[in-house]
């Protein structure tokens, strides 16, 4: 502040500019609403009160369509059937086409039932009673992908741990990796709908497709009988109908095609109701009876009726996200605090400078010599990645890390890759030896085969690497452990994700392997320079 | 679509929120019946020696009953419902829903508790709306985090 203070001294006459600037200054401490700074995906319009997912481009179309056709509709049919046969004809389609497009604005801006992600402290907490039910374990064995089993009236029901949200997801809750969030009571997400459907919007998505699929049957009726009339009065010429009235040919089409996959819809989500599960559900066959076994539906209420009237028009949460509160420094404090985390200790003798006691670790910050194990997610499951490379090159604090926990390898360490050098060969002509080896990377035993040009003198000869018994793999947990053998006295953290767009670049360009496409709806680790070693002995 | 009742920040979110770095105890759902909103009736280790156990699942009971309440799929509840389809929900613009006036009630229940029971033994609740009904917050005011 002593800077403050010498800029008055000197510019005591410039009162009008400072008052400028105050007024600028307020200007600039304009209130945030809690949906500015949302940690999921979503989209917000009108300050807070609508949201929808990110890609809006095909509830666009849908929306297109549907007035689209129907105002086609409006204008040609409805003319000649309103004279020729009823009134009630376009004011039917009127009640029907409002009510089909407000169900679809109901559906596509609302909240489907996203659960809020958990707190700092809540998720520590959660961690430490992880920690304490796998405190058995040794700390170079990796525990199994976090789930909790509870009795749902008799049934035994796996929760998982989201990585994401930091929470164990509710019964029937699953992430919806377009949006980014943990939705309760998810169903499915809806492209054309623009949204996730989950709980709370389930029944707005329930009377759109059942309103559209009446819509549809009816615009379609109409438009064939139109032509139909036409052609009697023309003497049974269709082809003259057509010319005389070719809107009508083109809303029979649209309709004839769309009728088909929406009654199909209809009748599908009727059935769902009914037997009160969720696409989720009936896609994983959770409640199927599988060899005998018949898994009772432990949510339903047991009659057909009653789900029915329970699903849509039973009680229902408000939105548990405050969108348009206001963001207090309490409230930016509370989702941004850092979080108290213990390290986990491992065996003295390798030498590590561990901190002892409890560390401050902080979420935002990039300068944190902290080690972390990353973790990401792939649609809610947490499924091992077989197909990355690992050249755990540079290690850094992940915003996204399900703990900390500090894994001593028994790779023989390396000098750290150095991108700058501009005469560094392209990272992908190691020695494969590596890969020749692996056990859970199978298809780049094919590159081993590759003439590889001759190594540089200073090219480091192995790579830091996982050994397959400490790799994510199918067969999780259930390799023993590694023999003991001597330590290095240094570190290498492992289980670190890298993206190193380079070797995705050739390994794509190679097509040895094909990544899956939802790689790139991962949440990208952010990488440092920071890196820590003893020695390379 | 809209939540019309909160325009500002939730009711006295301000004054319900618990100081930062003190040690909190989560009390989790139970969902031995189902999705229900409904909370365990454990009494947590940390809170031993500072609460009676009475007091405490007096609360914890008092507070299910109102979730109970709010989720119950009762007559005029699908009276409601069926109104609110047939308006095409535009009669949520007047009124509240039943589960969000339930939902004040716990709000001023806690607030009750809070002011009766909890802060003359040092210890704040926050209301479970806070925390996307996910738990029950327990903050031990004169603790430090890592007690």
């Amino acid at each position: 502040m002593t800077l403050d203070s010498e800029y008055q001294l000197v510019d005591l006459t410039a009162i009008h500019s400072e008052g400028t600037d105050s007024m600028s200054e307020m200007a600039r401490d304009r209130v945030t609403k809690k949906w500015e700074v949302f940690a999921g995906r979503n989209r917000f319009y009108c300050d807070g009160r609508l949201m929808t997912a990110p890609n809006g481009g095909v509830f666009l179309l849908t929306v297109f369509l549907i007035t689209g056709t129907c105002t086609l509709f409006f204008i040609y049919d409805c003319s000649y059937l309103a004279e020729k046969v009823t009134v009630a004809i376009p004011i039917i389609g009127g009640l029907l086409f409002i009510f089909t497009m407000s169900s679809l604005l109901r559906t596509s801006l609302s909240d489907p039932g996203i659960i809020p992600r958990a707190t700092p402290e809540e998720a520590a907490y959660v961690e430490k009673q992880i920690e304490v039910t796998n405190s058995a374990n040794s700390p170079t064995y990796r525990p199994p992908p976090r789930t909790k089993e509870v009795l749902v009236k008799g049934q035994t029901i796996k929760l998982k741990y989201c990585f994401t949200c930091k929470i164990f997801r509710p019964p029937r809750a699953s992430h919806c990796s377009l949006c980014d969030n943990c939705v309760d009571r998810f169903d499915h997400h809806c492209p054309w709908v623009g949204n996730c459907v989950g709980r709370r919007n389930y029944r707005f998505f329930y009377m759109f497709i059942v309103s559209l699929a009446f819509l549809a049957v009816f615009i379609f009726a109409c438009a064939i009988a139109h032509l139909i009339l036409i052609t009697k009065t023309n003497d049974g010429q269709f082809l003259e109908a057509v010319k005389e009235s070719p809107p009508s040919v083109i809303v029979a089409t649209i309709c004839f095609f769309s009728v088909w996959s929406i009654l199909g819809l209809a009748g599908f989500h009727t059935y769902l109701t009914t037997s009160n599960q969720t696409t989720n559900e009936d896609i994983k066959g959770s409640f199927a009876s599988k060899r005998g076994q018949e898994n009772m539906n432990p949510y339903s209420q047991g009659n057909v009726c009653l789900n029915c009237f329970y699903i849509l028009c039973g009680p229902v949460t408000p939105s548990l996200l405050d969108r348009r509160g206001i963001v207090t420094d309490d409230y930016r404090a509370e989702i941004s605090r850092p979080v108290n985390a213990e390290i986990n200790q491992p065996i003295k003798s390798y030498g590590v400078a561990v901190q002892n006691g409890p560390t401050q670790v902080t979420m935002n910050s990039t300068d944190m010599p902290g080690i972390y194990r990353q973790t990401t997610e792939t649609t809610g499951m947490y499924s091992p990645l077989k197909k990355h490379l690992y050249r755990a090159q540079h290690i850094i604090p992940s915003k996204n890390c399900a703990s900390q926990k500090i894994i001593p390898s028994q790779a023989p360490l390396l000098p750290p890759y150095d991108y700058n050098t501009p005469t560094r060969k392209p990272a992908i002509n190691p020695p494969l030896e590596v890969f020749k080896n692996s056990r859970s990377l199978p298809q780049l035993k094919t590159l081993s085969g590759r003439p590889t040009s001759p190594e540089p003198a200073n090219y480091p000869t192995l790579r830091p690497y996982t050994p397959p018994e400490k790799r994510y793999s199918a067969n999780f947990g259930a390799r023993a452990p590694p023999p003991a053998k001597q330590r290095p006295r240094s570190c290498v953290y492992e289980n670190v994700h890298v993206q190193d767009e380079f070797c995705m670049n050739r390994v794509r360009s190679d097509k040895v392997m094909s990544l899956t496409p939802k790689v790139k709806n991962f949440p990208t680790p952010e990488f440092s320079q920071m890196y820590i070693q003893e020695s390379f002995e | 679509m809209s939540n019309h009742h909160n325009n500002g920040s939730r009711a006295g979110e301000t004054e319900q929120m618990a100081p930062s770095q003190c040690l909190k105890v989560f009390i989790q759902r139970d969902y031995s019946e189902g999705t229900v909103v409904k909370f365990q009736t454990r009494f947590p280790q940390e809170l031993d020696g500072r609460l009676e156990r009475q007091a405490f699942e007096a609360t914890i009971n008092r507070l299910n009953s109102y979730f109970a309440e709010a989720e119950n799929a009762t007559c005029s509840t699908y009276c409601e419902g069926c109104l609110a389809c047939l308006t095409a929900y535009l009669i949520y613009i007047c009124k509240e829903t039943h589960y969000e006036k339930c939902l004040k009630k716990v709000s001023k229940f806690v607030a009750e508790q809070n002011q009766t029971v909890y802060e003359p033994r040092g210890l704040k609740l926050t209301d479970p709306s806070m925390r996307g009904l996910r738990v029950i917050e327990i903050s031990c005011l004169d603790r430090p985090p890592n007690a």
